[in-house]
């Protein structure tokens, strides 16, 4: 159990709450990458225009929930039942979303417009 | 007295699919600070279990309601290309003070006719249209631990102060696209 007495005692497996927070940092990441990926390559533009009244925000949007839900199977299928140590999975996912963050923000994607 | 088709959706959208995330992130957080084993009693666990698992579930279903609105039904009428013509690429837009049937928000936007408003699309609703996909994600994960772990959160502060932190990593950037969305409608409404 990776939940400590101090922290609260807690029956259950930590592995599918472990995923689905993961997963959130992974969708968020992929986001960020794309949008910076959006700007930086015009043929990744042209491939991310899913829709055309949409523009390429259709693609980066659908890949990165696609990213999420895929994520959190995965993980949720390999941590099924189990407990995983919160450190490694918590602070990847800060990372991630940081990052994901900074790929989304306007000042940093433009920088590597083509 | 009424909408038209474009202004209700942007009604759904902003007024009540995103205004009711943010409003109800009050009484989530505070719904799940004050679940504490120590504070409740067993009876209060079991009724006050019920509701926030339903709650933080609309709630993340509200935001995923939010983004898909937002992104597939309204951002379409915002970014479309009505003013160019010819070679002139906003000409629609010369002596508009506001979005028109030959203007797009985003065309009314870059064109600069009312000022310098270029940076209301470069900036604020770019990131906008991004960082609000953040919300749902974040707000399912929420979801998923307190519907996960259920009564069990009552006796975990390690666990509720982790749904605390995704519920409000999806209100903040939630708050971020409610923002700039307002003051780029107020600058250049979709009509």
């Amino acid at each position: 159990m990776s939940i400590t007495a101090e922290q609260g005692e807690v029956q259950k497996p930590n592995g599918p709450a472990a995923a689905v927070i993961l997963a959130a940092g992974i969708g968020a990441f992929v986001l960020g990458l794309l949008a910076t990926l959006n700007e930086a390559s015009s043929g990744i533009n042209d491939f991310l225009r899913f829709a055309d009244d949409v523009g390429p925000l259709s693609g980066k949007t659908i890949i990165a929930s696609a990213a999420f839900f895929v994520a959190w199977a995965v993980f949720g299928f390999l941590w099924r039942g189990r407990d995983v140590a919160w450190r490694p999975v918590l602070t990847a996912t800060v990372v991630l979303l940081a990052l994901g963050l900074l790929g989304t923000f306007p000042t940093f994607f433009e920088a590597f417009a083509d | 007295m009424e909408l038209s088709n474009r202004e209700f959706w942007t009604l759904i959208h902003g007024m009540v699919l995103g205004a009711l995330f943010l409003l109800a992130f009050s009484g989530g957080l505070a719904g799940i600070y004050s679940f504490k084993a120590e504070w409740v009693t067993t009876t209060g666990i079991r009724e006050r279990i019920t509701r926030l698992r339903y709650g933080i579930v609309l709630m993340a279903l509200v935001a995923w309601g939010t983004v898909v609105t937002g992104t597939w039904i309204v951002y379409p009428w915002y970014r479309e290309n009505l003013s160019e013509v010819g070679d002139e690429r906003y000409a629609g837009c010369e002596g508009l003070q506001a979005p028109g049937t030959t203007c797009s928000p985003r065309d009314f936007l870059l064109s600069g006719v009312s000022g310098d408003t270029e940076s209301w699309h470069t900036f604020a609703f770019e990131w906008k249209e991004h960082v609000a996909w953040f919300a749902p994600m974040l707000a399912t994960a929420a979801a998923f631990v307190v519907v996960y772990y259920g009564s069990s959160l009552a006796q975990s502060p390690f666990l509720r102060k982790l749904v605390i932190w995704l519920f409000a990593g999806a209100f903040v950037v939630a708050g971020i696209a409610g923002l700039m969305g307002a003051l780029v409608t107020k600058t250049a409404p979709i009509t």
